[in-house]
C-alpha cells in the first residue's frame, strides 16, 4: 500500500482511537486519589508513540511486560492486569 | 471464501454462530479445551467435559454440516493444583482414540508459575509419549512475554518434541518472532479487546511471514468474535492482497499443520 493509500483507509480509525486516548487521560486527570502502577506504565508506553523508529507496537508491548525469567513460586489470582507492577 | 476456524471454544456459543460460520465459509472448527470461567471442582467434571468435546458438540456441529475437532488438556488456569491436573492428565489418553481428537491442547502458562510450568511439562511427555500434535496458549498481556519464553524452553528442552507439530497460540508483535525463528508454528488471536486486531495481524503478516501462521478468533464465553477470521480475510482483501494468498493464510495454512494428524479430513 502507498502512504496515501495507508492514510485513507486507516487515518480516521486512529484519529479516533487518538482522542479516546486524550480523553481517556483527561478523565484520569479529573478523578481523585492515587493511581496504580498501570498509570505510570501507560505513560511510559506512550512516549514509544512519538518515536519515529518501526517497531512501535513491539515496543510498547514490551514496555507493559514482564521482564524476568523465573517461575513464580505460587499463582495466586488468575487474570492480569495489563502492566507489569515491577516497572520502575 | 472458505476458512478452517482453528481454535474456537464452540461449547459457549449459540447455533447462530454455527449458522454464521458455514454461511461465512467456515469449512472446520477445531476445539481446544478450556477453563469454564470457573474451576471445575473435581476430575469428574473434566470427564464429562472431554464427553462434550469428543461426542456432543462434533453431533451439535453436523447438524449445521461443519467438521468438528478437538484438542484435549487440563487448561493452564486450572494448572496450580498439581494433584487435580495429574488426575485429569491420566484421563486423557483413553480420549485419544476418538476420531475427533487432533492432539494436547490448549496447554501452556497463565501465571507462569512452577506448578503451571510442572504440569505443561507433563502434558508436552504425555504428547510425547503418544505421538500427538501440541496447541499452545501463551498468557495474557504483561505475562505473554516471560510465559513465551519459558514455555519454548520446556518444548525446546525436550528431544521428542518437533517444532513443527507444535503450535504457539495467541502470538502478538513481541512475541512472533520468537515463535517463529524457534521453528515452531505460531497463531494469531483475533480479539475486539486485547490480543489482536485484524490490523495489527496483516501487519504481522506483512512484516513476518506467511509461513507456519494461522488466524483464529478463539471464540468462548468472553467478549470474541466468531467471525473474527472471515473479518480479517476481508482486512486483506482492502490492502490489496491476492484472493490465493489469503486463502493460503486461512485455509491452507491451517490444513498444512492440522493434517499431520491424519484423523483432519475434510469431506
Amino acid at each position: 500500500m502507498t502512504r496515501q493509500q495507508v492514510l485513507d483507509q486507516y487515518f480516521m480509525d486512529a484519529r479516533h482511537k487518538l482522542i479516546d486516548l486524550a480523553a481517556f487521560l483527561d478523565r484520569v486527570d479529573r478523578s481523585e486519589g492515587d493511581a496504580d502502577f498501570r498509570l505510570a506504565a501507560f505513560r511510559t508506553a506512550l512516549k514509544h508513540l512519538a518515536e519515529k523508529k518501526p517497531h512501535r507496537a513491539k515496543r510498547v508491548l514490551l514496555s507493559f511486560s514482564d521482564p524476568t525469567t523465573k517461575p513464580l513460586a505460587k499463582a495466586t489470582v488468575k487474570g492480569a492486569t495489563g502492566a507489569w507492577p515491577g516497572m520502575k | 471464501m472458505r476458512y478452517i476456524e482453528p481454535h474456537g471454544h464452540m461449547v459457549s456459543r449459540t447455533t447462530d454462530d454455527y449458522q454464521d460460520m458455514v454461511t461465512a465459509g467456515c469449512a472446520a472448527v477445531c476445539e481446544p479445551a478450556f477453563w469454564a470461567g470457573f474451576d471445575r471442582s473435581s476430575v469428574d467434571g473434566f470427564h464429562d467435559y472431554f464427553c462434550q468435546l469428543t461426542d456432543y458438540e462434533p453431533k451439535r456441529a453436523a447438524k449445521f454440516g461443519l467438521p468438528h475437532f478437538s484438542w484435549l488438556c487440563i487448561n493452564p488456569k486450572e494448572s496450580e493444583d498439581v494433584t487435580l491436573a495429574t488426575d485429569v492428565i491420566g484421563l486423557i489418553p483413553k480420549f485419544l482414540d476418538r476420531p475427533n481428537v487432533l492432539g494436547i491442547g490448549e496447554i501452556g502458562l497463565n501465571k507462569n508459575s512452577r506448578n503451571e510450568m510442572k504440569v505443561l511439562e507433563a502434558h508436552v511427555d504425555l504428547a510425547a509419549r503418544h505421538d500427538q500434535l501440541i496447541l499452545v496458549h501463551t498468557p495474557h498481556l504483561e505475562d505473554k512475554l516471560k510465559g513465551t519464553r519459558l514455555i519454548l524452553d520446556v518444548l525446546r528442552g525436550d528431544k521428542r518434541i518437533r517444532p513443527e507439530r507444535c503450535i504457539i497460540d495467541h502470538v502478538e508483535e513481541h512475541t512472533i518472532q520468537l515463535v517463529l525463528d524457534a521453528g515452531f508454528w505460531a497463531g494469531m488471536t483475533l480479539y475486539p479487546e486485547s490480543k489482536c486486531s485484524p490490523a495489527r495481524a496483516v501487519d504481522m503478516l506483512d512484516l513476518y511471514s506467511h509461513e507456519r501462521i494461522w488466524m483464529n478468533s478463539a471464540c468462548d464465553w468472553g467478549v470474541s468474535i466468531p467471525l473474527a477470521v472471515p473479518r480479517t480475510a476481508l482486512e486483506m482483501k482492502r490492502r490489496g492482497w491476492p484472493a490465493d494468498l489469503i486463502d493460503k493464510v486461512i485455509y491452507r495454512n491451517p490444513i498444512q499443520f492440522l493434517s499431520q494428524c491424519p484423523k483432519f479430513k475434510l469431506p
